[in-house]
């Protein structure tokens, strides 16, 4: 489906669920690890029994002051917990422990790139609170299931302001906050898992309104394909409503893959009275600021740091800078590799060229990430040096990276092995373009005879002639000299 | 003499080897036997347990490892949940529901050596000032089986009142340790919230609800807050302090102490029995070097609303957690599971219960939030500014416990506000999370015990047994025992 009529703008915000890389719950001692057999991981807190009492995990707050310091938010040094009051099987306690009027991360931004440049998506809030269990609506026979092995497993809750102008930002917003997430250890960004989860609000307004139109809600959405689908699908929805004079009603949707459509859930008159009151069994979160300062100083450079870094210093276009910073694996291999080849003054370009190009490629086919590369950076480092001394040529140095990824070894030994150092010895070159003009005859005609293709053809035959060693650049010179005659 | 006896006399006449365990839990157990039925003081006793952990007890007493309260017997209020015991709340909602793991209470009390003799009587969910409000009957008042025990844990009073147990713990959200206390005629202890680990104690007002204990002696109550008080990681709200001796101010002279009389508290309201008996006391604390100063509480009449918004908006969702689902009653006959729920904690719940989650629903709801709870909130913070100021003038606050003595089972069910202000005097110390205790004074109409409540500043419990250990030194009314609950002659 293709994003509606011109004529309005489709405004979107996401509120996004990343579940926080602890070992153990945010309430609980009981593990996350995802997978295990049913309610084999909810110890009495998780499970409710009478009596049991919440006690915070600070590994979580610290991912979440983490968080809040790489989008650059204010990090509130009182925050509070609340409680939030519906009845549900999967809601062990009747309530979920959330932050409410005081989130511990407030505003802050997150650079995106889009189709026309980069862009600014502002940050309401980040909160803490804890996931409910699962309901099993299936092999129950009319009953349900309740697997409460995720109940009280950390979320960050983070809000996007409504800043979002189609379904194409809406999904960049998505992957560079999953990118920033997992660069910065606070969540694993398995989406089939569930780790990592979008809600989006959805409103559409003729072009030039500034008042924001009526929005829905749409849950749940897992991947970013849904995610796309679903914006685009309920924005169309919502124009053909306004366009037929029929008005939106503020209601939460649920995407439905298959039928690739929205439907509704509950209606706003549903919506719960969800009650929240600051959780009397948790005191107010107060963070010391030598804490906060600790965390701080333990981020890594964030990817918006290092793609202007990249081009700043490094003179890499804008699009390569957004390419290498897209895992914060690939951005270290990039640094790593560079580093290693700097002293053989191969340039920035080249070594951003193979990382992008052969590695990227190599790692996509393996389903890995570049810190599990069977050719390291210093590895990838010295090939390149191989290029640029003229070793080789860029096309073989191919050749010899597929070696070397193959397990071959390292690249001098694979060049020396195979005989694949360049030809470019004059006298050797000059034998073997006498040999090859002497057996072309009709391509020497042609050539005199104005046609550009048969020098190409002519190069190609003392390439093949020498397995592809010859330099390049030298065969072109002793051609055209010979050619000349 | 074994049921009379201090735990003071118990733990000499054990370490003596005079008695041993078992024979200390028989002889509790062969009282709750003969003289527990009319009361119905307790909800669940099973002597193989409690043999079991007496003779426990007698080895580690032979050991020579004895703790505190190695062999000592203890009633524990069955809000606290206790590994292989029922932990029933008083409700029907968990009235087969078996702990699977301890209280940090019943822990130290387990640490400390002692025996539980049982799970006492109690209001459902400590929702109650009466104990009537139990899925197992009412509790009834041994100086008077007619009359209420105080709520809501009174099964622990009237067990400890009637020799039953010589202590007894409790939980005091707006009172419920002190007013059955005081109209039980026994000692009780709510110490400074934070100091008892809320862990394994069915909460009802997370904010309020305080581990108290129960005995006749006030030493005893300071053994029995040195085991009970102590930092604990898995509640929050628990505080981290060097622990301290609870008995190291007992013998000190009352001389200088300044007693302050909130004159709201003296106004109209309390009986007549009741203002007698405790300005006698009042006489004696004068005659024993302390000083009465007059103080302001102007705040206190606030209390109670403020109360009865706070503690039934924190249950309405502390209670959600019984809802059929994992444990506890459910339904026989549902439709859906809205049908489940509602069914299910419709009957489940007694209607004391069901009123107090209604109230705080209301008062959390979209609209009404500000008006109630939050105006609750600011009455709190008053109150505890109120008792704040009234500190500069007094070291400790004394007045009465409850406005009246024990009232007749069933006087005061059918009007909850009247059962509500039997809290009047009580609830202000929770608010601001304040120890408190209340001592037998004296006897009122139909020789009905009267209390005498004593609030100090946050960790001031060592102080307030200080005035009830020298009260008690010139005064029998902790000795008296109620007609057909004197405890055995000498052999």
């Amino acid at each position: 489906m293709k994003p509606g009529p011109t004529g309005w703008e489709v405004v979107i915000g996401l509120e996004t669920h990343a579940q926080l890389s602890t070992v153990s719950k945010i309430f609980s001692g009981a593990p996350t690890a995802f997978g295990a057999a049913p309610n084999s991981q909810a110890c009495g807190v998780d499970i409710a029994l009478p009596g049991v009492l919440p006690v915070l995990n600070r590994g979580a707050v610290e991912r979440a002051i983490r968080f809040g310091l790489a989008i650059g938010a204010t990090i509130n040094r009182r925050s509070v917990f609340a409680r939030k009051n519906y009845f549900y099987p999967d809601l062990p306690k009747g309530y979920q422990i959330s932050q409410y009027e005081a989130p511990i991360v407030q505003g802050g931004a997150l650079v995106i790139p889009t189709a026309a440049g980069a862009k600014t998506v502002r940050i309401t809030r980040a909160h803490l609170e804890e996931d409910a269990g699962k309901s099993l609506h299936e092999d129950f026979h009319g009953m349900t299931g309740i697997d409460l092995n995720r109940a009280g497993t950390p979320l960050l809750e983070i809000v996007s302001e409504p800043d979002l102008r189609s379904a194409e930002e809406a999904v960049a917003y998505a992957r560079a906050l999953h990118a920033l997430v997992r660069w910065i250890d606070v969540c694993d960004g398995n989406m089939q898992e569930g780790s990592f989860r979008c809600d989006a609000n959805v409103s559409v307004r003729p072009l030039g309104e500034t008042r924001l139109g009526t929005r829905c809600e749409i849950k749940n959405l897992n991947s970013f394909r849904f995610l796309e689908r679903a914006i685009e699908y309920e924005a169309r929805r919502q124009i053909e409503l306004l366009e037929g004079g029929a008005a939106v009603v503020q209601e939460t949707r649920l995407y439905d893959p298959e039928r690739d459509q929205t439907r509704s859930m509950r209606s706003k008159e549903d919506a719960h009275d969800y009650r929240y009151f600051p959780d009397p069994d948790l005191p107010p979160l107060v963070l010391s600021e030598q804490w906060i300062e600790a965390v701080g100083a333990a981020l890594p450079e964030l990817p918006q740091a290092k793609r202007e870094r990249y081009q700043r210093e490094l003179g890499l276009p804008a699009q390569d800078a957004v390419t290498l910073t897209q895992s914060r694996e690939l951005a270290e291999y990039f640094e790593a590799a560079l580093a290693a080849a700097t002293p053989a003054a191969v340039p920035a370009k080249t070594v951003a060229n193979w990382v992008m190009g052969e590695l990227s490629a190599r790692l996509n086919e393996a389903g890995t990430d570049a810190n599990r590369s069977p050719v390291g950076p210093a590895a990838l480092a010295r090939l390149l040096g191989r290029i640029q001394d003229r070793t080789i040529s860029g096309k073989i140095a191919k050749e010899v990276f597929d070696a070397m990824w193959a397990g071959e070894g390292e690249a001098d030994a694979i060049i020396e092995r195979r005989g694949l150092r360049q030809i470019s010895d004059q006298a050797a070159l000059e034998a073997v373009v006498e040999a090859v003009l002497a057996a072309n005859p009709r391509s020497i005609g042609e050539f005199h005879a104005g046609k550009e293709k048969a020098f190409n053809a002519l190069v190609g035959q003392v390439m093949k002639a020498t397995g592809g060693k010859a330099n390049p650049q030298q065969v072109n010179e002793l051609l055209r000299r010979k050619l000349a005659r | 003499m074994i049921s009379g006896a201090s735990l003071t006399e118990l733990r000499a006449a054990l370490d003596a080897r005079r008695v041993s365990s078992v024979e200390l839990a028989r002889a509790f157990l062969a009282r709750i036997d003969r003289l527990g039925a009319q009361l119905n003081a307790f909800i669940t006793v099973d002597p193989e347990r409690t043999l079991a952990q007496a003779r426990a007890a007698d080895e580690r007493i032979a050991r020579g490892a004895a703790g505190p309260l190695t062999g000592i017997p203890v009633a524990h209020k069955d809000i606290f949940c206790a590994r292989g015991w029922r932990t029933t709340c008083a409700s029907r909602m968990l009235a087969d529901f078996v702990s699977p793991y301890d209280a940090r209470v019943i822990e130290a009390f387990d640490e400390a050596g002692a025996v539980v003799l049982g799970k006492t009587n109690m209001d459902e969910f400590a929702m109650g000032s009466s104990s009537e409000n139990s899925h197992f009957g009412p509790v009834r008042n041994p100086w008077d089986p007619a009359c209420v025990a105080g709520g809501s844990s009174g099964g622990s009073a009237a067990a400890v009142a009637a020799r039953l147990a010589p202590c007894a713990t409790g939980t005091d959200t707006g009172g419920s340790v002190r007013q059955p206390a005081a109209l039980c005629g026994v000692a009780g202890i709510k110490p400074t919230y934070g100091l008892v680990s809320r862990y394994g104690m069915v909460a009802f007002a997370s904010s309020l609800d305080q581990g108290g204990v129960f005995a006749r002696y006030a030493r005893d109550l300071a053994l029995l807050l040195n085991v009970i008080v102590g930092f604990d990681p898995r509640d929050s709200t628990s505080l981290e302090r060097p622990r301290e001796d609870y008995a190291r101010e007992l013998e000190r002279p009352l001389s200088g102490l300044r007693i302050g009389l909130p004159r709201e508290y003296f106004g109209p309201g309390m009986d007549g029995d009741v203002r007698e008996a405790v300005e006698a006391a009042l006489a004696a604390l004068r005659r024993l070097g302390a000083v009465t100063v007059e103080i302001g509480l102007p705040n206190s009449r606030l209390a109670v609303p403020a109360y009865y918004v706070i503690a039934p908006a924190e249950a309405s969702s502390n209670l959600a957690r019984f809802d059929g689902v994992r444990y506890g009653y459910r339904a026989a006959d549902y439709e859906d599971l809205t049908d489940m729920y509602c069914k299910t904690r419709a009957q489940g719940f007694g209607p004391e219960v069901r009123r107090r989650i209604l109230v705080g629903t209301y008062v959390l709801s979209h609209g009404y939030y500000d008006a109630y709870y939050l105006q609750a909130q600011r009455v709190r913070r008053l109150i505890a500014q109120d008792f704040a100021s009234a500190f500069r003038e007094c070291d400790l606050i004394v007045g009465p416990t409850s406005p009246t003595v024990a009232f007749a089972i069933g006087a005061k069910t059918t009007d909850p506000v009247t059962m509500y202000l039997s809290d009047i005097y009580t609830i202000a110390a929770n608010l601001a999370g304040l120890p408190a205790m209340s001592i037998p004074c004296g006897f009122g109409r139909g020789g009905l015990p009267v209390g005498l409540q004593a609030v100090g500043p946050y960790f001031s419990e060592a102080r307030l047994l200080n005035l009830a250990h020298q009260y008690q030194g010139v005064t029998d009314w902790h000795l008296r025992a109620p007609r057909g609950f004197e405890p055995e002659r000498p052999e």
